[in-house]
């Protein structure tokens, strides 16, 4: 019978809720990694039992751990006592550094700062880790200040994919609130040299050539907060989603603004159509339904809740415009939560699961669509991002 | 024998329930304690200072003999007391919150 993993990442520690295909019953474990900030923990389809975590404190910087065996055991790649005497480089899997070199990018070293004056690129953290469709020790890394890296080593050692920040318009892009992450990774399953990536605040981006040339895909997005509300770049991008069965057509969550492209990200179209607000962060596609897609509405970009005290997630079947508030199961008075931009997942079992982790702790399933719901936990710390294996 | 004390957080990720001790060879700075104690933990590199600059994370100070040496010289003599192993160099993380 099929299982699900959810792996969640708090801002104390990772934990993994684990179900059969009812999704009725959970076993929880942890926390790991306890007290340290887990941006993303996401496995790899090509071998469900490799897991990669983001850990980072602001005392102690990143670390990266990796599982070989489902989320039982952890070890930080090259780091640990199994390296043996032709290890790897020592400490390489924490190592982080920004690609400078005339040979392989054209050198960037500023972007915009708050104040507008140029500033130059400092690594702080990994947001987003995007483990490889076929490969299980290739993975993907999304940081602040923004950037992409990428391991093939099973995350022993990172190199930067520098056409991205050199490929003309960094100087453009600046920081949102929450920092200058590149926060959304996404492989073409049907192209492995396409790969779309969203950065806050610059906008999204496309290679066609594995990483070595990028292009800003931001036609047809309008900011106002921005100087010019149509540019280039300077766009704040939540979050981008994309059904594998159908990788040319995106779905965006915008800082405000929900998004569709037809056409792999070259034009954009709103679909916010009836939604209470079109703020939010997350965004999802059902696993066989790829006009069915998945928000949470939250308030304002000042009032990082869900209007009216209650937690609904909306549900387009038609691509976007249309929209359902999904209710039962969830809280309808008092609450004042917040859902991360990473904390929306689907499962691929017949009956699509849906999941989402809130700022309250709190981390919900859907068996059915979303339908109904219920909680799995309620009293996590709060919650960063949410993934889910299933598996067989 | 130098005597290595490490935040709880930096303890459990290079996997020690205690006090570290180790051997630095020739003068004892935070340089060299610093040095060994990341070649004998890999794991810790880039958790106590940064992993091309070799600055100090802002917020991790380093204590020895009641006193404050974040802002020494790094390759300033540690305190014999250090050096001979009477007393620990401390690592320790910044208070931080209410």
């Amino acid at each position: 019978m099929s299982r699900v993993r959810v792996l969640v990442g708090t801002r104390k520690g990772a934990f993994i809720l684990e179900s059969d295909g009812k999704r009725e019953k959970w076993d929880v474990s942890g926390p790991l990694f306890t007290g340290w900030e887990i941006y993303h923990i996401k496995g790899s389809l090509a071998d469900p039992n490799r897991i990669y975590a983001s850990q980072n404190s602001s005392w102690s910087g990143q670390v990266i751990q990796r599982s070989s065996d489902g989320g039982k055991t952890w070890e930080t790649p090259g780091g640990g006592p199994t390296m043996g005497p032709q290890g790897f480089p020592v400490g390489e899997s924490n190592k982080f550094v920004y690609d400078t070199s005339a040979e392989t990018g054209k050198p960037l070293t500023t972007h915009q700062f708050y104040d507008g004056t140029q500033h130059p690129w400092e690594f702080k953290r990994v947001w987003h880790l995007e483990p490889s469709l076929t490969d299980p020790d290739t993975v993907y890394a999304g940081v602040e200040d923004a950037a992409l890296f990428r391991s093939t080593d099973g995350a022993h050692s990172w190199q930067e994919l520098p056409g991205l920040r050199g490929h003309g318009t960094g100087p453009k892009w600046q920081p949102g609130a929450g920092g200058m992450c590149l926060h959304t990774v996404i492989l073409d399953p049907k192209d492995p040299g396409r790969i779309y990536i969203a950065i806050s605040a610059a906008g999204a981006f496309r290679t066609d050539d594995g990483g070595k040339t990028w292009k800003p895909i931001n036609k047809g997005l309008r900011s106002s907060f921005i100087p010019d509300p149509d540019a280039e770049v300077g766009h704040c991008v939540h979050h981008v989603a994309m059904s594998p069965s159908r990788p040319g057509v995106l779905f965006m969550q915008k800082h405000w603004d929900v998004m569709r492209s037809d056409d792999a990200g070259d034009s954009w179209h709103e679909v916010s159509g009836n939604l209470p607000t079109d703020f939010g962060f997350v965004i999802d596609v059902h696993a066989h339904e790829p006009d069915t897609i998945y928000v949470v509405p939250i308030k304002s970009d000042a009032e990082h809740f869900v209007p009216e005290g209650k937690l609904r997630v909306y549900r387009s079947r038609t691509g976007g415009n249309e929209w359902e508030a999904l209710t039962k199961g969830l809280p309808q008075s008092n609450c004042y939560v917040n859902v991360l931009r990473d904390a929306m997942a689907v499962d691929s079992l017949d009956s699509c699961g849906v999941y989402f982790g809130t700022s309250g702790g709190q981390v919900y399933v859907s068996a059915d669509a979303g339908d109904s719901w219920s909680p799995i936990v309620r009293d996590l710390p709060a919650v960063l991002s949410v993934e889910v294996q299933t598996l067989s | 024998m130098i005597r290595v004390e490490l935040p709880t957080h930096l303890r459990a990720l290079a996997h020690v329930n205690s006090e570290i001790k180790l051997e630095v060879e020739g003068t004892v700075t935070q340089r060299s304690v610093l040095d060994a104690l990341e070649a004998r933990y890999p794991m810790l590199c880039g958790t106590i200072r940064d992993h091309v600059t070799k600055q100090r994370r802002p917020f991790l100070r380093f204590f020895a003999c009641e006193e404050d040496l974040s802002h020494e010289s790094p390759d300033a003599p540690l305190p014999e007391k250090v050096a001979s192993g009477a007393e620990p160099f401390i690592i320790i993380g910044a208070v931080a919150g209410g």
